[in-house]
């Protein structure tokens, strides 16, 4: 017997979870359906979007000085929810990702990331050319 | 700087209110002249925590040296103010009274002010206060006004003090924390804590705080500074309770009490509180002081709300008795002793300079004066100051007046870039020459542009940015 | 010195600026977007997280691309922006609003508009506002600031965090620092619930096993050069217990205490000030005490989810044109709050059309009820499973609810009070 918090949506059901066998539970303590999907999803596959940055490289000598504040790190994310156990390992990946500018938002930099089948997509466009 | 091997003429140590206006004075003499700082900057200690005022000359009797340096130093603020470039507003000072029985110490500050020669000193029925200070509490039954009395934002004093003695040739030395003194023939030699040496044949004790300590160090009197906490808190320049002028309360037998001060650039400073504390190097502020700052300060204006608190810190006031001790030391040869400087220290700073110049002269020092020597430092423009037409044409000289940096107290990218290369290369050394940080959102929206700047400026790398020197390094780590 | 006209000029570039701009671009009116920094977009470019855009976009989006969409749209429309440009004051001179803003390619500039959007946003509290005693070394950020550092800059600004306040920005932050190495140690907030999302608790504190000290109220930051531990006290009934205060050891501390609209500008233009809010008050056309100067998104009041800014700035957008055409309401009721409200936006509504009003409950409920009474008479009653303070709620009145069905009563000083029971 666990319990959780639904997150679905605001009303925050507290979620009574029974373990029923490897890929099966009982949830109590929901008010509509989506708490137990919720709960199977969170239990036994959960899965997060994971945002976080990559280093950006390749800015033109001039560009640096035209803005001193210009970003020195894309953002990415991923295309869809990554299965958790996976996240340090992903986060690793870009950490060691350098992405050579300009670069375009929705640009897939890392395909298939850990072979999830899930792209890290940038979420930025950053240009290198003079600000309007 | 450092290495030098020269003798110097006079070593100054601490770089306060009080060194400063000693170096400056003596930038006018053919005189080697070193200023001896332990910090990263001047002015951190004292002089940077305090309520900047320059005093109305009727707290204190002229049988006090503090008095009689007080009345001098507070008439030396117009010329100063020309010459040198720091904030400072005659604004006035009034004395308020909340009860019947406090008249009658309104009277004998009056009378005191009067003996003591003050200008425009005047008592107050309630309605002439209430006229002069609308928002002051209904309770008001009367007070004091003196007009002279004024305000000065003491850090950029300080800086732009030592700015005109290193013009005129005072080398000042930073992080020299001076620890030993020895005599070698007719000279002092100074170590530092690093071992760093200073040889010089006279020496000015002007250590604030830990003037106790080197006064031991030399060999000379044995007095103790005791530590007197001053707490204060900073109100958002658009508080609806901002007075006209500064606003103390009848004063007590040990305090001139928690004043509001319309401070020069438009903020608010309410405080200080007085406690005695052990530890030199305690700035932190306390609860239980906090809260008797607001509910004193509502007693006077009651209109004063948390909500327009930005800020809050604490000062320590170096406390030796009840004068100060300015005199030639009796047991250690060529040392001046500026210790116990506590309120009206400011005010009296100036005067000191001069007082200390002449004790020195006693002892044998000669005074020539420099030919060049030159009063003025440049008056760095800023655009909070200038119209959006003068601030048009300083971009056309300087396009970084145009890149603005912090935008509660718009302060622009050229002025902390003048900061920088005037040697302020720390976060906190940066927010007291420029005001950068120093407004309602406390440095939310520009460090990092601080930072930037910098590290541009100055080819640290971000491990190297600090707030005030030591280990207050802002940035732990890079992705 | 360079002047420009606009029939409106748009003070901020982030999300509700450029929408306001958009709308009024869309409507015929030429728009100057006024941005402070050097791109568009706004803190939303810091805000790598996802979570926006499920109203606006109908897809979950991260800050930036949530602020660059609305950028092309608003560029699609025509909009004219002057980035690095900081905006010194707005004056009256001779019949127009002057916006006069400074940068350093253009020096300064003199905006001469029919029309003034004000779409500031807001800033966070400090240290400072929350008066949090101790002692003042390096080390201490406001969590919006860390974000930049960290999202932008790639800098790091402390290995050992503590998180005070249990603010949307604080939670993200947490996760964000946890996912790039550092370990924080708790996070304190002086109310008895989180202030930010559910699901924001769960996925940055739950999901790294960071401890969340409700209750609970930072009463000491102790370290001489930098931080070295922050003092927490736990608050029981409403009473500090000082004899229960304890240490959590850390180099960094990180704020996440609230925002706060940034009206500067507005007050030194003269616009009245909502104090419940802290931005202006507005009409029932997003309007200010000042004609032409209209009011949205963060700077009117602290929202919690950018799809609502861009909705009213995009309202914001469409009244300015209507004022620029010359219409104005024939007459307006005033709303007023009623139980369990802390405010509502605007404060007045127009009879004669749909208002969307944003409100703020001040109390968590579940099964609550939405009420809007004209005279006591209960004119339009939403039911809602669950409010709480952090939550937006809103409401639209329409010309069928506030009829008067007694034309006697129909006067200008009626009133509609909305209450949550």
């Amino acid at each position: 017997m666990s319990e959780m918090i639904c997150i679905t949506c605001p009303l925050g059901c507290h979620l009574s979870i029974q373990r029923i066998s490897e890929t099966e539970i009982s949830v109590t303590g929901n008010r509509c359906s989506r708490g137990e999907t919720y709960a199977k999803e969170e239990l036994l596959f959960p899965k997060r979007v994971v945002t976080t940055t990559c280093r950006a490289v390749g800015l033109p000598a001039g560009a640096q000085a035209a803005s001193l504040y210009a970003p020195r790190r894309v953002p990415v994310r991923t295309a869809d929810a990554f299965p958790k156990e996976k996240i340090p390992e992903l986060l690793k990946l870009a950490a060691n990702l350098e992405v050579t500018l300009p670069v375009r938002r929705g640009e897939v930099l890392v395909r298939d990331a850990l072979g999830t089948g899930i792209d890290l997509v940038a979420t930025r466009t950053i240009s290198c050319g003079e600000p309007s | 700087m450092t290495d030098r091997t020269g003798r110097y003429d006079v070593a100054i140590i601490g770089a306060g209110v009080c060194g400063a206006n000693i170096a400056r004075k003596l930038s006018q003499y053919e005189l080697k002249v070193a200023l001896l700082e332990k910090e990263i900057d001047v002015s951190l200690g004292t002089s940077k925590a305090n309520s900047g005022i320059v005093h109305g000359g009727f707290h204190d009797n002229k049988k006090y040296l503090k008095a009689r340096l007080e009345l001098k130093g507070a008439l030396m603020f117009e010329r100063l103010h020309d010459e040198l470039d720091f904030p400072f507003e005659r604004c006035g000072i009034v004395v308020v009274a909340l009860h019947e029985d406090e008249l009658r110490t309104i009277e004998q500050l009056y009378l005191q002010g009067v003996e003591n020669g003050v200008i425009g000193i005047e008592m107050c029925s309630r309605e002439r206060m209430l006229e002069l200070e609308p928002k002051l509490s209904s309770d008001t039954v009367g007070g004091l006004y003196a007009p002279s009395g004024g305000i000065v934002e003491p850090y950029r004093f300080v800086f732009s003090l030592v700015e005109s003695a290193r013009k005129n040739g005072v080398d000042l030395v930073t992080e020299f924390a001076a620890a030993l003194a020895r005599r070698e023939g007719d000279d002092w030699i100074i170590t530092a804590l690093d071992g760093r040496e200073i040889r010089a044949k006279y020496v000015v004790n002007s250590a604030g705080l830990f003037a106790d300590t080197l006064s031991k160090a030399f060999g000379a009197e044995d007095f103790a500074i005791k530590p007197r906490k001053g707490e204060y808190y900073l109100l958002d320049k658009m508080t609806k309770a901002k007075p006209n002028r500064v606003i103390f309360p009848v004063p007590t037998a040990v305090s001139k009490g928690m004043l509001i001060i319309p401070t020069v650039e438009g903020t608010v400073l309410i405080g200080p509180t007085a406690s005695a504390v052990e530890d030199k190097e305690d700035f932190s502020t306390t609860r239980v002081e906090l809260e008797k700052i607001l509910q004193s300060a509502r007693t006077m204006i009651p209109s004063i709300s948390e909500t327009d608190v930005i800020t809050s810190f604490a000062g320590l006031r170096p406390v030796c008795g009840e004068d100060f001790i300015i005199e030639l030391s009796a047991k250690a040869p060529h040392l001046v002793q500026v210790a116990a400087i506590q309120s009206p220290g400011l005010t009296a700073s100036p005067a000191i300079g001069e007082y200390v110049k002449d004790l020195l002269k006693k002892d044998g020092l000669r005074l020539v004066e420099k030919p060049d020597w030159d009063p003025c430092v440049e008056k760095v423009r800023r655009a909070r100051d200038l119209s959006p037409w003068e601030l048009d044409e300083m971009v056309a000289k300087d396009p970084a007046y145009g890149d603005i940096v912090c935008r509660c107290e718009r302060v622009s990218e050229a002025e902390i870039v003048k900061a920088i290369r005037a040697g302020h290369t720390t976060l906190d050394g940066i927010k007291y020459v420029t005001r950068a940080q120093m407004g309602r959102c406390q440095g939310g929206f520009c460090t990092y542009k601080i930072i930037k700047i910098l590290m541009r400026e100055t080819g640290m790398g971000y491990e190297e940015v600090t707030k005030r020197g030591g280990g207050s390094y802002v940035l732990r780590g890079e992705l | 010195m360079k002047q420009l006209k606009f029939d409106a000029a748009v003070i901020g570039g982030g999300a509700a600026g450029m929408s306001a701009a958009a709308e009024l671009r869309s409507r015929g009116c030429s728009a100057l977007v006024i941005e402070r920094e050097e791109e568009l977009g706004g803190i939303l470019m810091q805000c790598i997280h996802n979570g926006f855009g499920l109203i606006e976009f109908n897809e979950e989006l991260s800050g930036p691309e949530f602020a660059q969409k609305i950028e092309e749209r608003a560029v699609a429309s025509g909009i004219e922006a002057l980035c690095g440009t900081t905006v010194l004051e707005i004056r009256q001179e001779g019949g127009f609003h002057v916006v006069y803003g400074v940068s350093s390619r253009h020096g300064v500039v003199r905006v001469e508009a029919k029309a003034v959007v004000l779409a500031m946003g807001c800033r966070e509290r400090n240290r400072g506002n929350i008066r949090i005693p101790g002692s003042r070394p390096s080390g201490v950020y406001t969590a919006g600031l860390a974000q930049r550092l960290v999202n932008i800059d790639g800098y790091i600004p402390g290995k050992d965090v503590v998180i005070i306040g249990s603010g949307d920005i604080g939670l993200i932050m947490a996760r964000r620092l946890s996912w790039s190495g550092c370990k924080i140690h708790g996070v304190v907030e002086i109310l008895p619930y989180p202030s930010g999302l559910t699901r924001n608790i769960v996925q940055c504190l739950e999901d790294f096993g960071i401890p969340l000290y409700l209750s609970h109220l930072t009463t000491n930051i102790r370290g001489k050069d930098r931080v070295q531990g922050v003092e927490i006290t736990p608050v029981e009934n409403g009473a500090v217990r000082y004899d229960k205060s304890f240490e959590i050891p850390c180099d960094t501390v990180l704020l996440s205490v609230g925002l706060v609209p940034e009206n500067e500008l507005s007050r030194n233009l003269g616009v009245e000030i909502n104090p419940a809010t802290n931005g202006p008050w507005v009409d029932s056309r997003l309007m200010t005490n000042i004609p032409g100067v209209f009011a949205c998104g963060n700077v009117l009041h602290v929202h919690d989810l950018v799809d609502y800014v861009a909705e009213e700035a995009r309202r914001a957008g469409a009244f300015a044109a209507d004022w620029l055409a010359g219409a104005s309401p024939q007459r307006e009721l005033r709303l007023k709050t009623g139980s369990n409200v802390r405010y509502l936006n605007p404060s007045k509504v127009d009879p004669d059309r749909e208002n969307k009003i944003y409100l703020r409950s001040m109390v968590v409920k579940n099964g609550a009820v939405l009420e809007a009474r004209i005279d006591g008479r209960v004119v339009k009653s939403i039911k809602k499973a669950h409010v709480q303070p952090s939550e937006m709620l809103f409401l639209t009145l329409g010309p069928k609810d506030l009829a008067e069905p007694d034309q006697r009563t129909a006067s200008q000083s009626a009133q509609v009070e909305i209450a949550i029971v």
